[in-house]
């Protein structure tokens, strides 16, 4: 495969989860701007905002984090490359570009919700709900994820899309979970106050897992319980070790396919080993930040010899 | 100026060809033809069959608005006009090899000789050498218009890259899917060989140092670019990879595309852009989206690329004259379809003829092409008539005039119901090995009422093209 299809794939992927990861961060801002504080509501948009790494670009152009610009910024602003429209923008054109590789359902996938978005565009704001928008961006891609796994074929083409998703996803855990490090700090065993509850609760419900986490655990909410299955637990679908599992076997697939180990894999079968022998104490003892820190750095290290490897068509 | 030939209706009767359709039309009520032109909409759109417009504001992707309503030619119309197509297509080919070579057609002053070895289009960086097989233009999209029942004019002749066949084909596949029954009773003759025909041509073509199955790409400029679509569609029915030119490079002898398996050796380039944008070291020096060093692996024989540069030297509108001398000259056979008759505007006989009549005829550019830069004569108001004259009258070599045509009329669905558009016929001829033509082509069509102009850049229009059988 074309070594420019192949990163035309990848990055099809990586934005069809980050607008996700926007809608998802959306609606959990919202959710949590309606809980009452002392002094008023909580507003927990900038560390939403950090975690995106967006939050100066927010500043820059809108000031204060008022929810209605929040929305704005997070679902419709064109100059955010991280905004929902953005990313499914970005999506579908790097899907255009390569048309062929896709399947008819791929393609009709991502072109509707590309179409449809053009509508939203141009509905009046005053009758679009946030609920409708958050809704509308997790339906849409979950239909171009499920037409990828129900009809792509499994060539190069399907390996390189969930290199692609795995490590978005696994970076957007890793990065929220990094912003909200110090709300986990205390020792692995303490058993958080009402507000530390309510914050965990919010990281929870960002990455859509608050009831998972209740199925797999159960008990009272303790920061090592959190950090177990955010970043242990295979069960988790966003958990770190599940993206890096994803990554590692999408890329021995690869190998196999090219019957040519790679840099890449070695990459990601040392990521995998990190996790495979972590526990929870073991982080903490590293501290949850710099052990966050590290597996970003890593996972960028990842993507890095991914494009170097296979994406840049560079390869001798 | 006689009145138009109505394809469908004449003296009063229906065709013969169209005799089906007329039936078909009075059994089709208005909501239904509605709901089927959404239909086809939807699924063009769905599809992704868009024509690409960036930089005009508003939505990118356009639809060229189809026509639901097919033109047909019965078997014993186009076998005359497929001889005549590939006729055409022979002398245009053999006209390049020897333009590029000994240059025999102008020693004989058959053509003059500042025509052609002065022209923007000569390629001198291609001079002596012969591409394989000894084909310069692979695809041929000949412009046909019709005035009678057998009058058939070539409008103009395109040698290099003529786009449009992805609607010739995706216009019979949306024509077979809504209306299976005209398939049943009509008896069509097919078109979806066109694509493996073309594999064949470009495989046929494959350079001498190509051993085993050659590995063909499309180069395209780009996704930006108008035709990206059809670019696409093209590589994908024919089963090869779409490039652009950052994905190709040189090393040593041979050309190379950049995989995910690394380096892999390409034997045939289908390249959809211009000779300029080829080969940096080439041609132009600041073009961002060539190939550096491609032409020197192209001259050794290390790489094909059709249509093969310098092809464009033949399509030129005022080459395009001597094209019936080239039939005589090349093959010894009167030309089966004629040209429009034509004057150049350099030749000052010519000129003056054209500045006495401006009013009735069509002028244009030269190099022009999408319909753009041209003056329609009887549908120009006096004041563009005059701006255009002190054009012509500034720089004469740049224009050339013809007859304003009574182009043919074939029955088209408008708001009103069923009314009379002009029509033109642009087929497409593959030459390799041997010289192929499919049933069919792309029929344009002029929507707005006497409208002339059929371009789609321009307000025109597809429309299903049927050859029936025998």
């Amino acid at each position: 495969m074309l070594s420019r299809t192949a990163d035309n794939l990848y990055w099809l992927a990586r934005y069809m989860e980050r607008a996700e990861t926007a809608a998802r961060l959306l609606e959990v801002g919202a959710r949590i701007s309606l809980l009452p504080t002392d002094k008023g509501y909580r507003n927990e948009w900038d560390s939403l905002l950090r975690s995106t790494g967006t939050a100066d670009a927010f500043a820059a152009k809108y000031g204060a984090p008022v929810q209605r610009n929040i929305e704005s910024f997070l679902f419709f602003d064109r100059d955010n490359p991280s905004s929902v429209a953005s990313c499914i923008t970005s999506a579908r054109e790097n899907g255009r570009i390569v048309r062929t590789a896709l399947t008819t359902q791929v393609w009709d996938a991502l072109n509707t919700a590309f179409t449809e978005l053009r509508q939203i565009e141009r509905t009046p704001r005053s009758e679009l709900e946030l609920s409708q928008l958050t809704d509308w961006t997790m339906k849409h891609a979950a239909m171009v994820r499920g037409a990828i796994d129900a009809t792509l074929l499994r060539g190069d083409g399907y390996n390189f899309l969930n290199l692609g998703y795995y490590l978005e996803r696994g970076d957007a855990t890793a990065r929220l979970m990094d912003v909200k490090y110090y709300v986990l700090l205390p020792r692995a065993g303490y058993v958080g106050t009402g507000v530390d509850n309510d914050q965990w609760m919010m990281l929870l419900r960002a990455l859509s897992a608050n009831r998972a986490f209740h199925w797999a655990y159960g008990g009272e909410i303790t920061a090592s319980k959190i950090a177990h299955f955010l970043i242990l637990n295979p069960q988790c679908p966003r958990a770190l070790i599940t993206c890096v599992a994803g990554a590692n076997n999408h890329l021995s697939r690869i190998a196999k396919l090219y019957g040519r180990p790679s840099a890449a894999q070695t990459r990601a079968t040392a990521l995998q080993a990190v996790l495979d022998t972590a526990t929870a104490e073991t982080i903490f003892d590293e501290g949850l930040h710099e052990f966050l820190t590290r597996f970003i750095g890593l996972t960028a290290d990842l993507a890095l010899t991914i494009h170097d490897t296979y994406l840049s068509g560079d390869m001798a | 100026m006689t009145p138009n030939f109505n394809e469908m209706y004449h003296d009063g009767k229906v065709r013969v060809p169209y005799a089906r359709l007329e039936e078909w039309t009075r059994g089709m009520p208005a909501a239904l033809r509605a709901q089927k032109q959404a239909e086809a909409e939807a699924l063009f759109r769905r599809i992704g069959i868009t024509f690409a417009v960036y930089g005009e504001g508003g939505d990118p992707d356009r639809l060229i608005p189809f026509d639901m309503f097919p033109r047909v030619f019965t078997a014993s119309e186009w076998a005359r006009l497929e001889r005549g197509i590939k006729q055409r297509a022979r002398a245009l080919n053999a006209f390049l090899v020897d333009v590029y070579g000994r240059g025999e057609i102008v020693r004989a002053g058959r053509i003059p000789a500042a025509l052609v070895y002065q022209n923007e289009a000569y390629e001198k960086a291609v001079v002596g050498f012969v591409p394989p097989k000894g084909v310069y233009s692979h695809i041929v999209g000949i412009d046909i218009v019709r005035t009678g029942a057998n009058d058939f004019f070539v409008l103009e002749d395109n040698c290099r890259t003529p786009s449009g066949v992805s609607y010739m084909l995706e216009s019979r596949e949306m024509m077979m899917r809504m209306f299976p029954d005209l398939f049943r009773e009509n008896r069509i003759q097919p078109v979806d060989r066109y694509h493996s025909l073309l594999r064949r041509t470009l495989n046929s073509v494959a350079p001498a140092k190509c051993s085993g199955e050659p590995t063909v790409v499309i180069l395209t400029p780009g996704h930006f670019n108008s035709a990206y679509y059809e670019h696409s569609f093209l590589a994908d029915l024919m089963g090869v990879e779409l490039v652009e030119g950052a994905d190709l490079f040189v090393d040593g002898a041979f050309v190379y595309m950049r995989t995910t398996e690394g380096p892999r050796k390409v034997d045939v380039i289908y390249r959809r852009i211009d000779d300029a944008f080829l080969d940096p070291l080439c041609f132009r020096p600041d073009s961002m989206l060539g190939v550096p060093g491609l032409m020197d692996v192209y001259r050794s024989g290390g790489v094909t690329i059709c249509s093969a540069p310098g092809a464009g030297v033949a399509d030129d509108k005022a080459v395009y004259t001597y094209v019936p001398e080239m039939v005589r000259f090349y093959l010894g056979e009167e030309p089966i379809l004629n040209n429009v008759p034509t004057w150049q505007c350099a030749k000052s006989d010519d000129l003056k003829y054209v500045l006495e009549n401006l009013g009735d005829l069509v002028v244009k550019e030269v190099h022009g092409s999408g319909g753009y830069g041209m003056l329609v004569g009887p549908k120009s108001t006096k004041a563009e008539v005059e701006e255009f004259r002190q054009k012509i009258i500034a720089d004469p070599g740049n224009y050339i005039a013809q007859p304003t045509l009574a182009l043919s009329a074939t029955p088209t669905f408008v708001d009103e119901g069923i009314a009379p558009r002009h029509v033109d016929l642009r087929p497409y001829c593959l030459v390799g090995e041997s010289i192929e033509l499919v049933p069919g082509g792309l029929t344009r069509v002029a929507l707005r009422e006497g409208s002339l102009v059929v371009n789609s850049s321009q307000g025109g229009g597809v429309k299903d093209t049927w050859v029936l059988a025998e």
